[in-house]
């Protein structure tokens, strides 16, 4: 028997037929209005990125200069350049990572390889992702009163970089742990069952493999506290030195206080504030290369990895 | 000829948590045979061969209970040493798992993490290594490009090459052809009855014409008992418990 109907029946439950455009449409007129929606909520986000590269571009371009990247300043941070806030970003920045990457590649290690696991451990890794939450002005003061008074290093490189370390610390920890998990079991159980030890396939097989995906969680990371400003407030950053810093235990200027420093300080705003927006378009070019760095450095890992 | 046992397996109990997963295992392995362990999944077949080189230690939740001998010592007395344990008890894996290195580097790293540091002494090791698995004229201009470039046949060659190139004693077969087409798996049989000559050999395997086709005895499991071992021409031809009959007539696996 041909059912000539304008609905189907499937198992007692009626689909509309191919004819009832009706319906047909209506799911299309949906699944286009979800997409023109998504479309634009993209749109509206890369606007505000964009606008924002637009305002600092336009306005730090113009007092980008040689002089102002390589001279000291001058006349009440009015002339001159800023390079010594350059150099000390530099130095907080190898520090920060010269402190957090030993530290938080072993508490991985530790974390992933190691730990038994217990409640004890668990709380560990809770308190490690809790402390990627903890404010950086907290940082700030934490250092102060360690680094900067217990430890007795006062206002320097050494207790702005532990300041920046611990805070890109959390971060860290947890990069290195997804990339150290991320490593298949079948290259340990292969490399074990060669006569490996634990450590030498850790060292061998693990790190190796885990390696990008540890560097980009470092780079990220490192970026991410190079430019701030609340934790290096109380223990590194400075508002003016006459030259470069000649030891750890000096302090220094860097390009996020010195940006704050030029908005709040000083009697001629108009012209800091300019001054202000190069610093910013200075500190972004940083932040963005250091982000780049990581994307390269994980492609061409991938290549050859071939994951 | 006079068979020597190898490997000998008395009361073996295996726990994962709480769930038993062999029970009473007596088992003995002769040297230079190949012995094939089948049965449906899991009957325990993997779970047993991975005791012989203590890869199941590294599961939190194992316990073994029973003798499990290799030379007439017992390999899970807390003096044993379990890396030079392994070195000796070779494994190849279901799945093809060079290390993510060049061809040259995944042969050598056994012999390196084992202390030889001689680069002449590992170069000829490699070489060896390689003709032995039949992978030497397929790659030797290729020694430095990356293992995973070689196809799945190939990387799983390269590993037996890469247990090869330590000197086991005796070469554990997880379902090694398992992953591979049926020309791979062609090559990796001759290969194992080649090997036979020089290890002792077990293969865990699902593919009964397999067992059938490279082992010298055979062991059919069933949810962690020993249902019946024999020489593999018996089991096939005139199994005694029914159990191991119907499995191997397809009545059910």
């Amino acid at each position: 028997m041909i059912v000539s109907s304008k609905t189907t029946k499937t198992r007692g439950f009626e689909f509309p037929n191919a004819s009832g455009q009706k319906v047909l449409c209506s799911k299309n007129v949906s699944q286009a209005i979800g997409f023109t929606v998504l479309v634009l909520c993209i749109v509206f986000a890369l606007m505000f990125l964009g606008s924002l590269i637009y305002f600092i571009v336009a306005n730090g371009l113009s007092v980008i200069s040689w002089e102002f990247l390589t001279q000291v300043p001058r006349r009440a941070m009015t002339q001159g350049g800023v390079a010594p806030a350059i150099v000390g970003t530099f130095y907080l920045t190898l520090g920060a990572i010269a402190f957090s990457l030993p530290l938080g590649l072993a508490c991985a290690i530790y974390l992933t390889e190691y730990s038994p696991k217990s409640i004890a451990v668990n709380i560990i890794r809770l308190s490690i992702n809790n402390l990627a939450g903890v404010p950086s002005i907290v940082y700030g003061l934490f250092g102060f009163a360690v680094f900067v008074k217990v430890f007795g290093f006062g206002v320097s490189i050494l207790s702005g970089s532990l300041t920046l370390g611990i805070m890109a610390l959390p971060g860290i920890i947890s990069a290195s742990q997804e990339a150290i998990l991320a490593v298949p079991q079948s290259y340990k159980e292969a490399s074990l069952a060669l006569g490996a030890t634990h450590w030498q396939t850790i060292k061998k097989i693990v790190l190796p493999t885990a390696l990008p995906g540890i560097l980009t969680g470092v780079i990220l990371n490192v970026g991410r506290v190079a430019g701030e400003t609340a934790p290096i407030l109380f223990t590194a950053a400075t508002f003016y030195t006459r030259g470069y810093p000649d030891s750890i235990f000096s302090e220094v200027m860097a390009l996020p206080y010195h940006i704050y420093a030029l908005m709040t300080e000083g009697t001629r705003p108009e012209v800091q504030t300019q001054i202000a927006y190069g610093c910013s378009l200075i500190l972004l070019c940083l932040v963005l290369t250091i982000s780049a760095l990581a994307i390269i450095l994980r492609q061409r890992q991938r290549r050859e990895y071939g994951s | 000829m006079d068979l020597e046992v190898k490997i000998r397996s008395r009361n073996i109990d295996f726990y994962y948590g709480k769930t038993q997963a062999l029970k009473k295992i007596n088992l003995d392995i002769y040297s230079n045979m190949v012995t094939a362990l089948i049965g449906p999944s899991g009957c325990g077949k993997s779970t047993f061969i991975r005791l012989l080189n203590r890869m199941n230690d590294l599961i939190a939740s194992a316990r073994v209970e029973g003798n499990l001998m290799i030379d007439g010592v017992e390999i899970n007395d807390p003096k044993t040493d379990v890396v030079d344990l392994r070195r000796r008890v070779g494994m190849v894996f279901q799945k093809p798992n060079p290390f993510p290195k060049s061809i040259y580097e995944n042969l050598a790293y056994g012999l390196v993490i084992n202390g030889i540091k001689d680069k002449k002494f590992i170069e000829m090791r490699v070489r060896e290594s390689l003709e032995k698995s039949a992978l030497y004229d397929e790659v030797k201009d290729r020694l430095h490009d990356n293992a995973l470039m070689l196809s799945g046949g190939q990387q799983q060659r390269l590993c037996i090459a890469r247990c090869l190139a330590v000197e086991p004693e005796i070469i554990l077969f997880d379902e090694p052809c398992a992953s591979l087409d049926p020309i791979s798996t062609r090559k990796i049989e001759e290969l194992i009855l080649e090997l036979k000559k020089e290890y002792t050999i077990v293969i865990v395997t699902h593919n009964m014409q397999q067992a059938a086709r490279v082992s010298d005895y055979t062991a059919f499991m069933y949810i962690g008992e020993l249902i019946e071992f024999d020489l593999t021409e018996k089991i096939f031809t005139v199994p005694k418990e029914k159990l191991t009959e119907e499995y191997l007539s397809g009545k059910f696996g």
